[in-house]
C-alpha cells in the first residue's frame, strides 16, 4: 500500500476509536440542527414563504446537510502544527520524507472519511426522519454534490493549514486564530447562509473563499444550485483551490526559513 | 480565624492571573478584540435575519437586539467568572484535578480561579452596547417594575448560565472523550437564550424552558416590559418566575457536579 493510502487509513482508524466523541458529536450537531431549523423556518415565514431563494424545504435541507458536513469540514480549532511548532516536535516532521503539507492533507483526508461515515450519515438519516424533509431525487445533484464536498473539503484544509503556518513566523497564534474563526463562521454561510446576506456582505463572502468550503457544497448537494450553474459554482471552487495551493506552497517555502526550532 | 485567612486567598489569587495575562499584552488585546469581534458575529447572524425578514418571531430589530444584549449580559458575566470549568476534561485528563483536591480550598472557586480570563470581559462589554443601542429604540414601559425586571434578568440570567458551566464540569466526570455533549445544553442554550423563543421548534422550545432555562434569561422579560402576551408554552408571565428557574438549574447543577465528584477516582498523576 503506498504511503499516502497508509496515511490516510491509520488517521481514519485512529478517528473511529473515539466512539463517544462521534455520538456527543452527532448529539450536539443534532440539537443544533433542530434549533437552526426554527431560526431559519421564522425568518423564511416572516419574510412571506421566502427568503434569499429558500422555501421551507429547502431552509430545512440546508441546515440538514450544513449540520451533516459539519465534522467532515471543521472549520476551526486545529492547531495541530502550530502546537508542534511551540514544542519542538515540528523539526520531526521537517525532517520526514514527506512534505509537511501533503503529510497533513492526506491525515486530513482519513479525518474526514470517518467523520463523515460515522457522524454526517448518522445525522443525515435522523435529522430527514425527524424534519420530514424529502432529499432530491435527480442522482445528478448528488455527482456535482459530492464534487463540491470534496473540493470544499480540500479548501478549507488548505485554509487551515494556511493558519497553522502563522506560527513559523510567531509563536503567539491565538489572536490570529479567533479573528480567522469570526470570519469563517459568518462568511462561510455557516451561521446564517450567504443568501440571505444582505449585498454588501454578500460581497465581502464572495470576494473570501469561505463560501466555497462550506456554502457552496450545500448549494450542490442540496439541489439548490441545478443546470448550467452548478459548472459556474464548481469553477469558483477550482479558483479558489488553485490561489490557495499557490499561497500555502510560498507560505511553506518561506516560512521553513523563518522557523525557529523550539526546545532541543 | 481560618474562614478570615482563606478568604483573603482569592483576591490574592485573582490579581495574580490578571498580572500574569496582562504579561503578555498583545496576546491579550487580540484575544479580547476576538472576544468582542464574537458578540458582533452572533449580533451578524440576528442583523442578516431580520433584514431578511423585519418581523422574525413577532419581534422588530431592536426588539430582538434587547433580547440579545440582555442574555449576553448575563451569559457575559457567567461566562467571566465560570467558563473556565470548560477546561475539567484536559484537568482531568493531565492528573491536575487531584492537585486541586489535596488543597483545603473548595474545588469549584480553585477551578474557575485557575485561569481568570479577563479576556471575556470584552464581551460583556459588547452586550452593554447592545443595550444602550437597543434601549433607544424599543417601546419600553419605563417604571420601576420594568427596570426591575429587565436588571434581574440580567443577574438571574449570569445564574442560569453559570449553573449550566457547573452541570457540564459536573457531566464531564463521566464523559471523559464525550465532552462535546454538554456543548449542546452550555452553547446551544446561549443560542436559544439570545434570540426571540418565540422561532423555536416545539420540544427546542420546552426543554430550553423547562430544563434548561434559557428562554427565561431575556425572551420572556423582554415580552414583559413590552406588555405582550407571549405565545404557546412561552406566556410572558413565566418570566415573573425566572428566580424560580435559576434555584432549578443550580439544584440540577449542585446535585450533577456532586455525583461527578464523588465518582470521580483519579486519573494517575
Amino acid at each position: 500500500m503506498s504511503p499516502y493510502l497508509q496515511l490516510i487509513a491509520a488517521e481514519f482508524r485512529r478517528q473511529s476509536t473515539y466512539r463517544l466523541a462521534l455520538a456527543a458529536g452527532i448529539f450536539t450537531n443534532g440539537v443544533f440542527g433542530l434549533i437552526r431549523a426554527g431560526v431559519l423556518l421564522a425568518a423564511v415565514e416572516g419574510a412571506g414563504g421566502e427568503a434569499g431563494g429558500y422555501d421551507a424545504r429547502s431552509a430545512l435541507l440546508y441546515v440538514l446537510w450544513g449540520q451533516a458536513i459539519l465534522g467532515m469540514i471543521p472549520m476551526w480549532g486545529w492547531n495541530e502544527i502550530a502546537d508542534r511548532v511551540r514544542t519542538g516536535e515540528i523539526a520531526v516532521d521537517l525532517a520526514r520524507p514527506m512534505d509537511l503539507q501533503t503529510y497533513w492533507w492526506f491525515r486530513d483526508i482519513g479525518r474526514a472519511a470517518m467523520q463523515f461515515l460515522g457522524r454526517g450519515l448518522p445525522i443525515l438519516v435522523l435529522g430527514s426522519i425527524v424534519l420530514q424533509v424529502a432529499p432530491p431525487t435527480d442522482p445528478l445533484v448528488y455527482l456535482a454534490g459530492v464534487i463540491g464536498m470534496v473540493l470544499g473539503l480540500a479548501i478549507n484544509y488548505l485554509c487551515r493549514y494556511a493558519m497553522n503556518l502563522i506560527s513559523f513566523w510567531t509563536l503567539e497564534t491565538q489572536g490570529y486564530q479567533i479573528l480567522y474563526m469570526v470570519g469563517v463562521s459568518l462568511l462561510s454561510g455557516f451561521y446564517v447562509p450567504v443568501h440571505l446576506f444582505p449585498d454588501w456582505l454578500l460581497a465581502i463572502a464572495q470576494a473570501s473563499p469561505f463560501p466555497a468550503l462550506y456554502q457552496y457544497p450545500i448549494d450542490l448537494i442540496s439541489g439548490r444550485v441545478t443546470g448550467a450553474e452548478v459548472f459556474n459554482v464548481l469553477g469558483i471552487q477550482l479558483v479558489w483551490l488553485a490561489i490557495l495551493l499557490v499561497l500555502t506552497r510560498v507560505l511553506t517555502h518561506f516560512g521553513a526559513r523563518r522557523l525557529v526550532i523550539q526546545g532541543g | 480565624m481560618v474562614e478570615d485567612r482563606v478568604l483573603s486567598v482569592w483576591p490574592t489569587i485573582i490579581a495574580a492571573r490578571i498580572r500574569s495575562q496582562w504579561a503578555y499584552r498583545v496576546s491579550f488585546l487580540l484575544n479580547a478584540v476576538g472576544s468582542f469581534f464574537t458578540g458582533l458575529l452572533e449580533f451578524a447572524e440576528i442583523f442578516v435575519l431580520l433584514s431578511a425578514s423585519p418581523v422574525y418571531g413577532g419581534m422588530t430589530l431592536p426588539e430582538v437586539t434587547l433580547v440579545f444584549a440582555l442574555a449576553s449580559l448575563g451569559f457575559g458575566f457567567a461566562d467571566l467568572v465560570f467558563g473556565q470549568m470548560d477546561s475539567l476534561p484536559s484537568f482531568i485528563r493531565q492528573g491536575q484535578l487531584e492537585s486541586f483536591l489535596t488543597k483545603p480550598l473548595p474545588l469549584v472557586p480553585q477551578m474557575i480561579t485557575s485561569s481568570f480570563q479577563l479576556r471575556r470581559l470584552a464581551r460583556v462589554i459588547f452586550g452593554a452596547v447592545a443595550l444602550v443601542v437597543a434601549v433607544q429604540f424599543v417601546d419600553v414601559v419605563w417604571e420601576p417594575w420594568s427596570v426591575l425586571v429587565m436588571v434581574g434578568s440580567v443577574v438571574f440570567g449570569f445564574a442560569i448560565y453559570s449553573s449550566l458551566f457547573v452541570l457540564a464540569g459536573g457531566c464531564q466526570f463521566w464523559l471523559i472523550n464525550g465532552t462535546e455533549f454538554t456543548n449542546a445544553f452550555v452553547y446551544g442554550g446561549k443560542y436559544v437564550g439570545q434570540l426571540p423563543g418565540s422561532v423555536m421548534l416545539a420540544p427546542i422550545r420546552v426543554f430550553f424552558t423547562f430544563v434548561v432555562p434559557t428562554t427565561v434569561t431575556a425572551y420572556l422579560p423582554v415580552l414583559l416590559v413590552l406588555q405582550r402576551p407571549g405565545q404557546e408554552v412561552l406566556p410572558s408571565w413565566l418570566a415573573w418566575f425566572t428566580p424560580v428557574f435559576a434555584i432549578w438549574s443550580w439544584l440540577l447543577a449542585t446535585l450533577v457536579w456532586r455525583a461527578g465528584v464523588r465518582k470521580y477516582t483519579g486519573a494517575g498523576g
